[in-house]
């Protein structure tokens, strides 16, 4: 059977899967639309809010930024599970007991103020729609690369299928396509990760592979891969190069961000009680991490297949043992046809600079080993002879380094397109639902029945979805920024007014506009003075680099201090203004005890 | 007005948790993980250290326990105050 039909088959029975169920949990009610009807066990919503987190950029693209990068970029692992400690601590426990539907109507309910609410509206669409347009692109390159359909066919058809599952079911229907789509994606992630930690270290956790010993010696895993990539002049793998400040600034930004994120705040307004809230974030963390853990040992040992692939001597003994792989082999080893592969897609090239039929592998940037040197000088090196390594090659090629059969290779497309559209559908029912209730029902048309409300979300879904698709179609400048813009403005404005919301009763409406204005300015500022306004290429105040940035914070760590400047704000004009009415204080006593949680559904 | 006490008693109880736990989940991160790897740099952990651990492992499985730890401790707190569900 060819590949093609392989991917066809599981790609089509996947979705098959999703429609299913997509008829199967059909909304009837508002309360179904925009929360499942405060229905789904905890255990459930826990894998739901770990498809709905995980995206394509998690499937895809973390393992190569870990696996290129080394110990600095432990930062997203942390960073990004972090949060869900937050979430359950400060955030999800609260937000379920108050017992509405949307992130920016607490915003408004809590602050006694339309204004507030709208401007929380605002940040939850800036965040959402920077989001989805990456999870759309997603949709529609893995499609072309195992379908062989163009680009935008592949979105299309991507968008029709959130179509069914969202408009029809609502936070209902994407809950459970969301299991549905979590159990494909984590079978696609960890198969090839297993084969893999088996062949190198004789382990079957990757988890502890990465720290166990080559197969077949005693030589740590580890430490012969700082020793293969320092023999080639790169930065040693566990080694710490970065800033201090900064990396503890950028997973602190990530690490709040996650929490503000509107898209998983909604997740835990589904589940029935507010201890099944604080129960469900551990979950939900215990079915990311199945990822996240596995995702460093196929970073490091796809680092280390790729490396070796390249110096076949450095597998066994000394990196410049053997010569380079030859120009001959990548054409024609059948072992290497995922080489030739990935090269039409671009995300591999080599080029043989100095014409000796081989092609070397090594960083020409830094400053070089000895041996390096020697080597370099022998074998007449014009520079580094594979420039193109693209980071999601690491995950995408996985099964086919490892020489895996087709069905894997079939199951990673279908798991990769899992994880962009279940992250998508959660986004696009952040966004309509603060279009038809914050928007519509709560400013435009407060008068609408019950059944005009879900006639407006499921329009506003349908909308939703179409311009999502547009712009993942022509992706904007700012699309490429999300872990800046999303991250950036969710730490500085949700995060901080949801937090004092609950633990103060002192800040009130003023405090709270003032603050996130003052908290999303300043993120912004900063981000557009290093980025270019707007992300505009070339209206960059200041160059992108590490000795222009403000004590050495990155644009993408700013969310940190946006929202020190958001509390600092908020405290200030609380105090020097009146204090929130009586209803409001008994509001944020109420929330902050669980019981009487289950009447808050009925209202 | 004994409602009111008992839940101020109950929320100064969470709050001290909350730092407990907040306290936890910063040592095993920025802690261990960034700030104070030289310190456990001695400790070796297969083929790197300790810090190492921590930053690409050790702390997400100790964010799992912290969580689970917080939810079993809160609900006994809710049935202490007698404001469970």
């Amino acid at each position: 059977m060819s590949q093609f039909t392989l991917n066809l088959i599981f790609i089509g029975a996947s979705f098959a899967l999703y429609i299913g169920i997509a008829i199967w949990a059909r909304a009837g009610s508002t309360a179904e639309f925009y929360a499942a009807n405060r229905g789904v066990s905890p255990v459930m919503n826990g894998m739901a809010t770990a498809a709905d987190w995980m995206s394509a950029a998690s499937f895809i693209s973390m393992a190569g930024l870990i696996a290129f990068t080394g110990y600095d970029n432990s930062t997203y692992l942390m960073g990004w599970t972090g949060g869900y400690v937050l979430l359950a601590l400060l955030l999800a426990p609260y937000l379920r007991k108050f017992g509405k539907f949307t992130v920016p109507e607490f915003i408004g309910d809590r602050f006694y103020s339309r204004t507030a609410r709208i401007i929380g509206v605002v940040c939850l669409l800036i965040i959402s729609i920077t989001y989805v347009i990456g999870q759309m692109t997603g949709v529609g390159v893995t499609f072309s690369r195992y379908l062989a359909v163009s680009n935008s066919t592949g979105l299309w058809i991507g968008a029709a299928l959130v179509f069914c599952y969202a408009v029809l079911g609502g936070m209902k229907g994407i809950t459970y396509t969301q299991v549905a789509q979590y159990v494909v994606l984590i079978i696609a992630y960890t198969i090839p990760a297993i084969f893999i930690a088996l062949q190198l270290t004789g382990h079957v956790l990757p988890q502890t592979g990465l720290f166990g010993s080559l197969a077949g010696g005693d030589t740590k895993f580890l430490t012969k891969l700082d020793q293969v990539v320092t023999d080639l002049g790169f930065a040693n793998y566990t080694g710490h190069h970065k800033s201090t400040l900064d990396m503890v600034l950028f997973t602190l930004a990530l690490m709040i961000g996650t929490a503000g994120l509107p898209h998983v705040i909604i997740r835990f307004f589904t589940v029935p009680k507010v201890s099944d809230a604080r129960s469900s974030a551990g979950w939900a963390l215990v079915f990311i991490a199945l990822l996240y853990t596995v995702a460093p040992a196929v970073g490091a040992m796809s680092r280390f297949n790729l490396t070796t692939t390249m110096w076949p001597g450095a597998a066994e003994g000394e990196t410049f043992s053997q010569p380079a792989v030859s120009l001959d082999q990548i054409d024609n080893a059948p072992e290497l046809e995922w080489m030739r592969n990935w090269q039409v897609t671009g995300l591999l090239g080599w080029e043989d600079k100095n014409g000796d039929g081989l092609i070397q592998y090594y960083n020409d940037k830094g400053e070089p080993s000895e041996a390096l040197a020697a080597t370099i000088a022998e074998q007449n090196l014009q520079g580094n002879e594979l420039p193109t390594v693209n980071n999601d090659i690491m995950v995408l090629a996985n099964p086919e380094i490892a020489n895996l059969p087709g069905w894997v290779i079939a199951i990673v497309a279908a798991g990769g397109l899992a994880a962009a559209l279940s992250t998508a559908a959660g986004l696009l029912l952040a966004i309509s639902g603060a279009v038809s209730h914050d928007l519509v029902k709560g400013w435009l048309a407060p008068e609408i029945s019950e059944k005009g409300e879900l006639m407006a979300a499921r329009i506003s879904m349908a909308v939703s979805i179409l311009v999502a698709t547009i712009l993942g179609l022509n992706p904007p400048g700012f699309a490429a920024q999300t872990v800046a813009l999303a991250f950036g403005l969710a730490a500085s404005s949700i995060f901080p007014v949801l937090m004092m919301g609950i633990f103060s009763t002192r800040i009130n409406k003023q405090g709270a506009i003032w603050g996130m204005l003052a908290g999303i300015l300043s993120t912004l500022i900063y981000i557009f003075t290093y980025k270019g306004w707007f992300f505009i290429a070339g209206t960059n105040m200041l160059e992108d680099t590490a000795a222009n940035w403000l004590f050495g914070i990155s644009p993408a760590s700013f969310g940190v201090i946006g929202a020190l400047i958001n509390f600092g704000v908020a405290y200030l004009v609380s105090n020097a203004t009146e204090e929130p009415p009586v209803e409001v204080v008994e509001l944020v006593e109420s929330i902050r005890i669980p019981r009487g949680a289950g009447t808050a559904t009925h209202h | 007005m004994s409602d009111r006490q008992s839940s101020n008693a109950y929320w100064r109880a969470n709050i001290r948790i909350i730092w407990i736990c907040i306290a936890i989940w910063a040592l095993v991160s920025y802690g261990f993980g960034i700030i104070l790897r030289p310190l456990v740099s001695g400790i070796p952990v297969g083929g790197s250290d300790l810090g190492f651990w921590f930053a690409q492992q050790g702390s997400i499985l100790v964010f799992i326990v912290l969580i689970f730890w917080y939810a079993a401790r809160m609900n006994r707190l809710d049935r202490e105050h007698g404001v469970e569900e």
